[in-house]
Order: C-alpha cells, then structure tokens, then sequence
C-alpha cells in the first residue's frame, strides 16, 4: 500500500525585506528610483522529507519558530513551498485553529453551518452530524442566540464541535488543545483517539507532550527549520527536551564517565550520564541519589535493586539514561549524587554533583512549591465515612 | 473502511496558472454560506434592515432630481427624470457595492485565508453575489417607480437586463478580483476604491444622457468603462434614444480586459495571500 502522505525535501524561504508595515506603492514607486537593498533571505524550512502511512499520527514538535507551523501551512494548502513536493493520497482538513470564520453577529447555528462549510463539510453532512455536534458542545439552548453572547468557552467548545465531525483521511492539528478546561480538554483528546483508531492520520503540533505521547506513533523535531529526527515518539520527545531546555548539566574530568545532564522529560525525571571508553565486560551499572539542597536524601537506587534492571547490550561509548516516574517531586532544587560502575565494583563516585531544578512535575497548581510538608508529592485519595 | 484508491494530488511550488473551475465548482456550497453570510451580517442589529437596499437609491434618485434635473434641464426622450436617474443609480448601484465588496473582501476575510485553504476565488465572487441581493431589491422599487410613472417599456427588457446585469457581474468581477489582489499587498487601495467608484460614477453616464457630453473624444473616453454598455442597456427597453454600436463595442471590450487581466492577476498572487495578508 503506498504511503498516504510522501513529504519530499520540502522548503520554504522568505523574504525579509527591511521594513514594519504592509508594503506601500510609495515603498514601489521609491524603488524604481534607486534600487532597494536586496532583502535578507530566510529559510523557515529547509529540506524536510518524511513519509506517513496510513492510519499514523506523526507528531510534530520543536520550538518556537522551528517551521512547525510553516510546515502544517504548506501540507493545508495555505502558503506554497518554495521548493521540493508533496503526494497526497487522501482528503486533507485542516485545523490551524478551531472556529474559522466565526461570526460575532450569527447565532451558533448559522456559525455550525459557516465553520463546517469552511472547513471541507458539504451541507448534507451537516446536516446529518448537527445534532451530534450540538450534543459534544452542549450548547443546544443557545443555538438560536447571536456568537457574541456566548462565553469564551462556549465559543471554544461550539467550535471544537464542528472540527469533531469532520471525516478526512488527514487531519491536521496545530495546538489547539492547549486551550480550554480540563475537562474539555480530555473529551478532545478521547475524540482525536477515536479518530487514529478508526485508521485515519493525523498529524499533530503541539508543546504538550503528554497529548503528543498519547496520540502519536511517530514524532517529527524540526530545529530551526531542519528535520533534526523522525522516529518513535519517546525517543523524539527526550531528544527535544534535551536539546532545548536550559540544561542542568555538568561536566567530569574522569576517563570514563564525562558528562550527565538532567531534564523534566513528559513530567518524568530523565538523566543522561555521557560515558567514552568503557571497556568493562558487563555492562555499566549505574546507581544515584536525590537529595534536597539540605542534603536531606529522599530517595535513590542502582540497577540491583531497581525493578528494571541494566538492559544487557555490548557498550563502549554512548549514554545511560535513567528515568524516574515516582515518586514524583515539587518544584525547587535538588542535589544529585551519582555512581557508576561495571556491576561489580564502582569506578566513579561524585556525591552532590548536579543541582537541578524540578518544574511541573506534579499537577498540583495551587501549591506546587509547598516544600516544607516534603518534598515528595503523595498520590492520594479522600474518603469520608458518615 | 478507508479506500485505498483515493486521489493522488501533489503540493508543489506554483507553476502554471489555472482558474481551477473544477474545484470552483466543488466549493459551490462555499460560495453560498459566503454570500448568505455578507448579507445576514450586512442588515444584523439594523432597525431597518434590507430597507437600506432601497432607500439609498431612493434618497439619490430625490437629490439629483430637484439640483441637477431641475437646474441643468435635462430631457430624455421617452422618460421622465426621476424614473431616468432611478435606473441608472439601481444597476450603478450594484456596481459600486460590488467594486467596494470585492475590493476589500480579500483583506476582510484575511484571517480565514491565513487559517484555511479553499480556492480564493471564492471571496470576491460571493461578495459580487451579495451585493446581487440588493440589487434584487432595489429593483423591484425600481419596477414600481416604472409602473407609477407608466412607462412604456419594450418587451426587448428580457434580453437587455439579463445582459446589463452580467456586464455589470462580469465588470465587477474583473476590477474587483484586481482591486481585491492588490489591496492585499498595498493597503493603499482601501482608500483608492471609494475615490475611484465616485470618480467612475461622474465618468459613467448614470445621472446624465450620453448625449449630454459635447465632444467626441470625451464620448469614447466615458465608453472604455465597463459599465458604459450596463447602464445603456439596462435603460435601453424604456427610452427611444439611440444606442451607438461603436461605443457599445469599446466598453465591452473594455469589460472583457478588465475580467482578463483582474483574474490573471488575481491567480498569480493568490498562492502568496496568505504569506502577505
């Protein structure tokens, strides 16, 4: 079966020409006078291939102005590219933002009608889905009440609604969970899976990680306009993290173990311990410790007592990767101390050797920083008995 | 679930310009909520709603008649002055909201074109279309002025109106989908428009006869203007004054440029809108 979107050495320039505004006729007319100063040439993308079979979801992630967005315009149809080509095999919509076209002064049925012509909707599928719609925005007693009456939220979820219904073989999605509440938030989430499981492919932007690991089978990092890796989804997401987070790293002078790095990887703690020239039979077994900045120590262990040990794969030079799930931390600093050895005995111990700052590790919003009841975040349920 | 054969299509730098009126077609539906759109929001939160359509014409037809059809004694064979200016302004109308519709529709709608992709000429079409519906009402008043002053009327109406009416789409089709490109690109030409629609009006004789102009330089210069023909033949069934072939010949001519030229320039910007709006 052939790909249902073949991405091919896609790029995009612009054109920087040196002023703010919208250009003039004056700027023109000035122009065939004394020639302008040749504008600046930027490459918001540059050679980005990719291949995406049907039914997969390819996330998409980087930071901003990475050419995420610029992307996702050249596969809608928006904005041309430059250079390069892409097949298409299968009906395309795309979601940029929720609600285009809305219009303060139609009544949320008119707008049901608007948005879903503009996004690709003929009218009888309107029609069929309306109730449907209505139903997921659960706004059926202001159908009839002009837009601009409604809340924020309602607006959101009347517009979510119409994107919900819509039936492409590709959808696109640029960041629009990122607004709403919560609880809108997880019935958007559980439609878009219900989508991928019904075999369709979607292509998603976002800075959520969470989502992007929760609905994608493959990931996307373009940095500064390059694909920088495609390929599984952890493995991609890590390798953002690392690469754009103001790092807490630091560096040893020690033959083997040079360098270990920490980052709030998915809310998970992640280390990155850089080893070169291992030449030890087994493979390096590496032990830690966390501990506040009082060096009061809160938890630790090595591969021996871990659940999941050491994987057994021939080493020389590469990195070790630690990751922690629980328990989970509140914000603030912390101390790391590290050993590392062959399995048998350690060749390198460096107590307190990393601070780093844990950010978001917990969903606790009210007080994330609340260490003086402990700097460990219990999972707890309440019950009362009357 | 999913069909295997779905069609291939490809996204490539542009190359060749094509009015794509496949896809036009596809969109139809588009092209209705767009218009349905313009002219719901037009009249939302009027008192007198579509009203307007009609009084604005009105209230012109009244001005002209008492200070230029009094003061400069203006005679048409066969009508009288106030039915004359009605006609005139009712399709002059038509003309001259569609030209600002479209003129500023592209900027107007510049968040949809950023956000999603449909063809683009879409927008000025539907606000072509949407200035239609006022025109469909403003003529009906027009039709009852008519039958008031009793007219006689030609039964020649039935090819003259359906064809003022499409030189009068075609025209503001051709300068909108121009004015429309490049106002996305030079903000200058919002206020160029309503400055070139008054000047046009004066230019097109709407409130005065052909016959009124004295050279015949001046009579070819007014005629290279697409709504030369439209207005002549939309007063053609009601007035015995002869039409002169030549000057039809040279407005729609002009007309035909005019829609040549404002697609051709529309299409080869459109794939950039989005970059520049």
């Amino acid at each position: 079966m052939k790909p249902i979107l073949e991405i091919n050495q896609i790029s995009k320039r612009f054109l920087i020409h040196h002023q703010n505004n919208h250009s003039q006729l004056r700027d023109r007319i000035m122009s065939t006078l004394r020639p302008a100063a040749d504008p600046e040439e930027f490459w918001a993308l540059k050679d980005v291939s990719c291949t995406v079979a049907r039914g997969e979801s390819i996330g998409i992630i980087g930071k901003n102005g990475a050419g995420k967005s610029t992307l996702l315009k050249i596969l809608s149809r928006i904005t041309p590219p430059s250079g390069g080509h892409i097949i298409t095999r299968g009906r395309i919509a795309s979601l940029l933002e929720v609600g285009t076209g809305f219009h303060h002064e139609l009544t949320g049925r008119e707008n049901i009608y608007l948005n879903g012509s503009i996004l690709g909707m003929k009218r009888s599928e309107i029609d069929r889905q309306f109730d449907a719609m209505v139903d997921f925005a659960g706004t059926e007693k202001f159908l009839d009440t002009p837009l601009k009456h409604y809340s924020s939220g309602m607006q959101l979820r009347l517009a979510f609604a119409v994107a919900a219904f819509l039936e492409p073989e590709i959808l696109i999605i640029d960041e629009v969970l990122a607004v709403g509440d919560a609880e809108f938030q997880r019935k958007c989430m559980g439609k878009m899976e219900d989508v991928t499981h019904q075999g369709r492919t979607i292509l998603f932007v976002s800075h959520n990680m969470t989502a992007v690991k929760r609905l994608c089978t493959k990931c996307m990092v373009l940095d500064k306009g390059s694909l920088a890796y495609l390929g599984d989804t952890n493995e991609a997401i890590s390798r953002y993290t690392f690469a754009n987070q103001s790092l807490d790293k630091v560096s040893f002078e020690h033959p083997i173990v040079k360098s270990v790095a920490f980052a709030l990887v998915d809310q998970e703690l992640e280390f990155r311990i850089n080893l070169e020239n291992y030449s030890y039979r087994k493979p390096p077994s590496v032990g830690f410790v966390i501990a506040d900045l009082m060096s009061n120590k809160i938890m630790g262990t090595n591969p021996n007592f871990s659940d999941s040990p050491m994987p057994l794969v021939p080493f020389t030079t590469g990195t070790v990767t630690i990751r922690v799930r629980q328990p989970k931390l509140r914000n603030g600093y912390y101390k790391l101390s590290l050993w590392v050895g062959d399995g048998q005995a350690d060749f390198f111990e460096a107590e307190d050797c990393l601070e780093f700052n844990v950010e978001g590790m917990i969903n606790d919003r009210l007080h994330p920083e609340l260490t003086n009841i402990g700097s460990v975040y219990p999972e707890t349920s309440w019950k009362i008995n009357a | 679930m999913i069909s295997d054969e779905s069609p291939e299509s490809i996204i490539a730098p542009p190359r060749r310009l094509s009015l794509h009126l496949g896809e036009l077609w596809e969109h139809r539906e588009l092209i209705y909520f767009f218009t349905w759109r313009d002219v719901k929001v037009k009249y939302k939160q009027t008192f007198l709603g579509i009203f307007w359509a009609i009084l604005q014409p009105v209230f012109m037809m009244l001005i002209f008649t008492f200070f230029f059809g009094r003061a400069l004694q203006v005679s048409i064979p066969g009508m009288s002055y106030p039915a004359f200016v009605l006609s005139g302004l009712v399709i002059w109308n038509l003309f001259s909201s569609g030209i600002t519709n479209a003129g500023n529709s592209m900027v107007n709608n510049a968040n949809i074109i950023k956000k999603i992709y449909f063809p683009r000429l879409i927008i000025p079409i539907s606000s072509t279309l949407s200035a239609a519906v006022d025109f469909f009402f403003a003529a009906l008043v027009l039709g009852a002025m008519l039958i008031y002053y009793q007219q006689p009327i030609t039964a020649y109406i039935f090819i003259a109106w359906p064809a003022a009416i499409l030189l009068t789409l075609t025209g503001i089709l051709g300068l909108g989908c121009w004015l429309g490109a490049l106002n996305i690109k030079y903000r200058d030409f919002r206020y160029v428009i309503p400055f070139l629609v008054q000047a046009m009006m004066f230019l097109t004789p709407v409130i005065y006869p052909i016959s009124f102009i004295p050279y015949r330089w001046a009579e070819i210069l007014v005629a290279i203007n697409p709504m030369f023909a439209a207005v002549t033949l939309f007063r053609a069934p009601m007035t015995p004054e002869p039409i002169e072939p030549a000057l039809m010949f040279i407005s729609i001519g002009a007309n035909l440029l005019f829609v040549l030229f404002g697609l051709l320039y529309f299409k080869k910007t459109e794939t950039y809108f989005a970059d520049l709006a």
